[in-house]
């Protein structure tokens, strides 16, 4: 059960499916603080900040330097402020590179989501709700393939994909991804419909619900939260995802981003700083919007969703 | 004071509603849900995985890439990786990287996670969303920010170092193997703590107040609370964190890639997952580069064992 609790998308993904039992939602709740001096309380503050400066550094020096002159990017005093121009971005967006490999990322991301969600939540469904034979040996192979790692894999995968004629297909790498990210999926979800009492679908079906209705009215809303947490990480593995991309997509046109960001940065007239940073910059923020949405709607989620007693 | 009455509420058992009213439609729905996840994990995971045994097993170069047939050598590739030194080397250089991140990785981001819940609420929302932000961004950007800032001619971290006197004007932060794995543990690192630090700051809501409270009165300090409250009350969530640390970090491969494109020494730098694509691809030995991911495949079987057996365990209750 402990999986679930670390599911992916941070913060947000402790209580939900634990969210059944009264106390431990009461336990999060009240956030017990411990006691200590002024003094102590004034040094963690000020550790805090440096900490939030020291992690922040990196993001904010991306942005800072996307938005730079090339003189002032290699002058020999750095400029802190990002108020230079919006030249890097124009150069981005009138490469084709990149808004193919954006083409290219958007629809290998979306039908990873999409394919992800609907596998793993029959799977999930079947795992949480019936017993059967081979349950066992099924939830121990999920468990095992979690472990492979992938890097292993990308020689006969790529012998595999040519020989069904899907290098350089935005379906085939889709493919390749749904697998990497449908153990995870599959495992999470289980625990979302498990938090579900069943109580509640037996009594639909009393009032002569079929077993489906009962699923799709009383189960599915309740694990919208399960959803949103597994569309996240499937989401976030596909966007990222560099080395299947790499080796799966030679052709230039087929690039995805982060291949694209590479090459960009690879460039032989020697790298354009300011250009990869831009670049960087606008890899980035659809998934970092991606994660502020989710938030969101995943505490409303909880919120009304949440099964009492 | 143990842990086991603490521990979180489990999800309950998968009911036996099936068994009370089966009619003949639920025998075979469980096996109908399950058949496509099955279909694809079997054709995309499983038919590359037995490829990889047997191309380990075979004789495969650039020749028989072009269509020559790849005769069955046994175990003659995994001789001559185990005989390689090199090998070794690498395989030492993966799991001491490894051992550091992780060590840092998870005890920087407990830290943090106890220091979110210690600071004034507007610098903890503002630390937990700057954490978002360096979750949330892609390892191939956050490597090349990495590598942008210690670049050797115009890096931000050069110019510091040289402003603070010492003389680092032009220094090349890649070149030698140490420094390049500072760098590649800073990265690895930063990368890893945003979801360390979320998970336990998390785990840590969920520790009973009463308990700690109950302690505080019987006079535990802090450091007792620590050690007999909240740790073991974490401890399924740390071992957890650790296997996936050690899992995601034995098999690290963009952020060394990036730098070694970037002007690192392939040959001093490389970890286990970076060597096997390089004998494949590189050299085109696609027979030896397979035995040696087979090794990798095995070793972090072995590594993360006991998380698996752990989880297999809960599965039974």
């Amino acid at each position: 059960m402990t999986t679930e609790s670390i599911s992916p998308p941070g913060r947000t993904a402790a209580p939900a499916p634990e969210s059944s039992s009264a106390a431990s939602v009461r336990a999060s709740r009240a956030s017990w603080r411990p006691g200590g001096t002024r003094a102590g309380a004034i040094a963690a503050n000020v550790t805090g900040v440096l900490v939030i400066v020291l992690m922040a550094f990196p993001v904010y020096w991306m942005v800072n330097t996307s938005f730079q002159r090339g003189i002032d990017i290699t002058g020999p005093h750095p400029k802190f402020l990002p108020l230079g121009t919006l030249d890097n971005y124009r150069k981005v967006f009138h490469q084709g590179a990149f808004l193919d490999a954006m083409r290219n990322s958007l629809a290998v991301t979306l039908m990873t989501v999409v394919a992800a969600l609907f596998l793993a939540l029959l799977a999930a469904v079947a795992l949480a709700r019936f017993r059967f034979r081979g349950r066992g040996s099924f939830i121990v192979a999920v468990l095992v393939i979690q472990m492979v790692p992938l890097s292993a894999l990308i020689i006969p995968l790529f012998k595999v994909m040519d020989s069904w004629q899907l290098i350089n297909s935005v379906f085939g790498l889709a493919l390749v991804y749904l697998v990497f990210v449908l153990p995870f999926t599959i495992w999470t979800l289980r625990g979302f419909v498990a938090g579900v009492p069943v109580e509640l679908e037996e009594a639909a079906m009393v009032d002569g619900c079929s077993r489906f209705r009962a699923f799709r009215s009383i189960t599915f809303p309740l694990m919208a939260p399960g959803l949103i947490a597994t569309g996240t990480f499937a989401f976030i593995q596909a966007w990222n995802e560099f080395l299947f991309a790499l080796v799966l997509m030679n052709r230039p046109a087929k690039q995805t981003l982060p291949v694209w960001l590479q090459t960009f940065n690879e460039g032989a007239k020697g790298t354009d700083w300011g250009g990869v940073m831009a670049g960087s910059t606008l890899i980035s923020i659809p998934v970092i919007i991606f994660f502020l949405v989710v938030q969101s709607r995943m505490s409303e989620g909880l919120m009304a969703g949440a099964v009492k007693g | 004071m143990t842990a086991q009455p603490l521990s979180p509420p489990r999800v309950p058992p998968a009911p036996v509603v099936a068994r009370r009213r089966r009619h003949r439609g639920t025998v075979i729905l469980p096996y109908a849900l399950i058949a496509p996840a099955i279909l694809v994990l079997g054709l995309v995971l499983g038919y590359p995985l037995v490829k990889l045994v047997l191309l380990s097993l075979q004789k495969f170069g650039l020749a028989q890439q072009f269509g020559t047939p790849a005769p069955f050598v046994g175990f003659d590739n995994y001789q001559q990786i185990l005989t390689d030194p090199e090998l070794y080397t690498v395989l030492v250089r993966t799991l001491a990287f490894c051992a550091v991140t992780v060590v840092l990785t998870m005890a920087l981001g407990s830290l943090l996670a106890l220091l979110a819940q210690r600071i004034h609420r507007f610098i903890r929302v503002t630390l937990l969303t700057m954490l978002l932000l360096v979750w949330a961004m892609p390892p191939v950007s956050s490597t090349v920010v990495w590598q942008w800032m210690f670049d050797s001619q115009y890096g931000v971290v050069n110019w510091l170092l040289t402003k603070l006197g010492a003389d680092f004007q032009d220094h090349s932060w890649l070149d030698t193997q140490f420094s390049f794995f500072t760098v590649a543990t800073l990265v690895v690192v930063w990368m890893g703590i945003p979801f360390v630090t979320f998970t336990v700051f998390a785990g840590l809501t969920q520790v009973p107040v009463e308990v700690l409270e109950a302690a505080q009165l019987d006079g535990a300090n802090g450091f007792q609370r620590m050690r007999h409250v909240i740790v073991p009350f974490l401890k399924p969530v740390l071992l957890i964190l650790t296997t996936l640390s050690v899992l995601w970090n034995f098999q690290i491969f963009n952020q060394i890639y990036v730098l070694q494109r970037a002007g690192g020494i392939s040959r001093d730098t490389n970890l286990l997952g970076v060597y096997a694509y390089q004998v494949s691809i590189g050299q085109n030995r696609f027979d030896v580069g397979g035995a040696i991911a087979v090794v990798m495949v095995l070793l972090t079987l072995l590594l993360t064992g006991v998380y698996l057996r752990q989880m297999a365990k809960q599965e039974d209750q």
